[in-house]
C-alpha cells in the first residue's frame, strides 16, 4: 500500500476499534472523550509519521499512543477525580493497575457492543445510521452529510442530540440480555439494512463513497455473524442480500458514473465470488421457521443473479413479491411486483394492475407505466415519461428519462 | 378506511372429483396473485385462512350434524380481510377473487369497529 494511502486505510479499519474499546472503558457518558482520543491519535500519527517516517508496526503504534493518552486522561482529568476514582477506591485498585484490555476478543466484542448501544430504539433511525457512520465507520461529518444529501450542521446537530439522548437514557455499551436481544437485534439489522441502501441507492454521484457505505455495512453485518449470540437467520439473510446486490457494483455504472440499467449490464462484470457468498449466507439463513422480509428479499436478489429471462425466474420473483407485500406494504415493492407480473403474466394484466396502484406522485410509478405501455400505446408512454420527468428529483433519474423521451421522438 | 370480511363459498369437491396435486398447484397461483394484487394496493388487512371441507355443526341440545352443507350445497371455504373506503369499493375489489372462476361466490361484509 502506498504511504499516502496508509493513514486513510488505518483510519477506516482502526478508528472504530479504538473508539469502541475506549468507549467501553469510559462508558457512554464519556463517549466524546473516546472519540477525541482516537482522533488526536490519528492527528499525531499524520504529523509524526510524516516527519520521522513510518513506525515498524503502524497499527501497534496507534494502540500504544491512544492507550497512553487514555491512561493519562484517566489519571488527570475530572473524570478520574469525580467518577472513576470513586470506583477505583471502592474496588481498591492502585493507579498503576489502570488496564485497558487490548485482546482481540475485547476489541471485537467492544465493537459489537457499541453497535447495540448506537442502534438503540430510544433514538430515531436516521440518528442510528448517522452515529453508526461516525463511530463505527469512521466517516466524517462532511461525508455523512454528502451521503444523506443534507447540510453539515444538520448532521452535526443530529449526532450531538443522539449522543445526549443515549447518555440521558443511560444506555450501556453491552450485548443486551438474552430476553432483550431479539428485539434489539432487529433494530441493529434495520439500521444496517438502511446503511447499505443509503450506499447502494444513493443519488450521490460519488461512487467511491457509495461503495464505502456498502462495504462498511457488510463489515458490520459480518461482525454479527461471527458472534454466536447474534448469528441469527435474519442476520444471514441480510448479508446475503448485500452480497447479491453488491455483486453488480462494477456493472451498474459506466466510468462517468452514469447508471447502467440491469437489463443492459455486462454479466461478465458481475462478481461471482460475491454471488457465491450470497448463496452461502442464504443457505445459512434458511435454518429455523421464521420467514422474515429479509429472507424474501434475499430470495428475490438471488433470482436477479440469473440474468436470462425465464418463466421460472419471473414466476418465482412474482410469488416472492406477493409474499413480501403481505408481510409489509411498500410502494417500491408494489411497483416491483407489477414489473414481475408483466414478465410472468404478460403486459396486458400488468397494465390493469399498475393502474390500480394509483401511486401518481411517484416518478417510478410513471416510469413503470411508460415501460408497460411501450409496445401497446406509445402516446401513453410519452405522457407518463413526461409526468415522471416532472416528478423526478435527482439529476441521474432526470437524465435517464430525458434520454428515453429523446429516443422515442426519433 | 374500514375492514371488510370476505367470505368465500363454494361447492366442496366430492370424492369422485378430487383434484390432483398438479391441479392443486395450478389453482394456487391465481389466489397468490390476487392476494399479491390486494397487498400491492395496500388493501389487504389479513390474508385469512382456507378451510378444509369436513366440519361439524353444533346445534341446541348438542345436536351435531356432519358438515354445514346439509341444507345448502355451498360451504364456507375460506375468508380474507381487506380494507376499503366503502362497501362499494370492497365489492369492486372482490371481483378479482379466483373463487368466482370456480363456480363459488364472495360475501362482502363490513366489520364493525369496536
Amino acid at each position: 500500500m502506498a504511504e499516502n494511502e496508509l493513514i486513510p486505510h488505518l483510519f477506516r479499519t482502526e478508528y472504530r476499534k479504538l473508539v469502541s474499546v475506549l468507549g467501553k472503558r469510559f462508558g457512554m457518558e464519556h463517549i466524546e472523550i473516546a472519540e477525541d482520543i482516537a482522533s488526536e491519535t490519528f492527528l499525531l500519527a499524520s504529523e509524526t509519521w510524516g516527519l520521522k517516517g513510518l513506525p515498524k508496526n503502524p497499527t501497534a503504534w496507534l494502540y500504544t499512543v491512544s492507550m497512553n493518552k487514555a491512561k493519562d486522561h484517566l489519571k488527570h482529568t475530572n473524570v478520574f477525580s469525580k467518577k472513576v476514582s470513586v470506583e477505583l477506591k471502592k474496588t481498591e485498585i492502585k493507579e498503576d493497575e489502570i488496564e485497558i484490555d487490548l485482546s482481540t476478543k475485547n476489541i471485537t466484542d467492544s465493537q459489537l457492543q457499541m453497535m447495540f448501544a448506537i442502534c438503540h430504539p430510544c433514538i430515531p433511525i436516521e440518528s442510528q445510521i448517522g452515529l453508526s457512520l461516525s463511530i463505527l465507520c469512521g466517516f466524517g461529518v462532511d461525508e455523512i452529510a454528502d451521503a444523506f444529501l443534507t447540510q453539515r450542521d444538520v448532521i452535526y446537530k443530529r449526532l450531538a442530540r443522539a449522543k445526549e439522548k443515549l447518555k440521558a437514557e443511560n444506555v450501556k455499551i453491552e450485548i443486551p440480555s438474552p430476553n432483550e436481544i431479539k428485539d434489539r437485534l432487529e433494530t441493529v439489522i434495520a439500521t444496517l439494512y438502511l446503511l447499505f441502501n443509503e450506499g447502494y441507492y444513493s443519488s450521490s454521484k460519488n461512487t467511491t463513497l457509495q461503495k464505502d457505505l456498502c462495504i462498511e455495512a457488510m463489515r458490520l453485518n459480518v461482525m454479527l455473524i461471527e458472534n454466536e449470540e447474534t448469528n441469527t437467520p435474519i442476520a444471514n439473510a441480510l448479508l446475503s442480500i448485500m452480497c447479491f446486490h453488491s455483486s453488480r457494483f462494477e456493472a451498474r455504472t459506466n466510468p462517468q458514473g452514469d447508471i447502467i440499467l440491469y437489463e443492459d449490464q455486462d454479466v461478465n462484470l458481475w462478481n461471482k465470488e460475491l454471488i457465491e457468498k450470497g448463496e452461502f449466507y442464504l443457505n445459512q439463513a434458511s435454518q429455523g421457521k421464521h420467514l422474515s422480509k429479509f429472507h424474501i428479499e434475499a430470495a428475490i436478489a438471488y433470482w436477479h443473479t440469473h440474468k436470462a429471462d425465464t418463466t421460472e425466474k419471473w414466476e418465482n420473483i412474482l410469488q416472492l413479491y406477493n409474499k413480501l407485500l403481505q408481510l409489509e406494504y411498500s410502494p417500491i415493492a408494489a411497483l416491483n411486483r407489477t414489473y414481475a407480473l408483466a414478465k410472468a403474466n404478460g403486459n396486458a394484466e400488468a397494465i390493469i394492475e399498475a393502474e390500480k396502484l394509483k401511486l401518481t406522485d411517484n416518478h417510478l410509478y410513471h416510469s413503470l407505466l411508460a415501460k408497460l405501455y411501450e409496445t401497446v400505446d406509445v402516446e401513453k408512454t410519452i405522457s407518463h415519461l413526461q409526468k415522471a420527468l416532472a416528478l423526478a428529483k435527482n439529476g441521474a433519474d432526470k437524465a435517464m428519462i430525458t434520454k428515453k423521451l429523446e429516443s422515442l421522438a426519433k | 378506511m374500514k375492514d371488510f370480511l370476505l367470505i368465500f363459498r363454494s361447492t366442496p369437491p366430492t370424492n369422485e372429483v378430487q383434484p390432483s396435486p398438479e391441479q392443486l398447484q395450478a389453482r394456487m397461483k391465481p389466489w397468490q396473485d390476487w392476494m399479491g394484487s390486494l397487498a400491492a394496493q395496500n388493501k389487504l388487512t389479513s390474508a385469512g385462512n382456507r378451510l378444509e371441507g369436513a366440519g361439524n355443526v353444533v346445534k341446541p341440545n348438542h345436536v351435531i350434524t356432519n358438515g354445514p352443507y346439509v341444507e345448502t350445497k355451498e360451504a364456507i371455504s375460506g375468508y380474507t380481510i381487506i380494507k376499503a373506503d366503502s362497501l362499494e369499493e370492497a365489492t369492486e375489489l372482490s371481483k378479482g377473487c379466483p373463487i368466482l372462476l370456480m363456480g363459488g361466490n364472495v360475501e362482502v361484509r363490513a366489520i364493525i369497529a369496536m
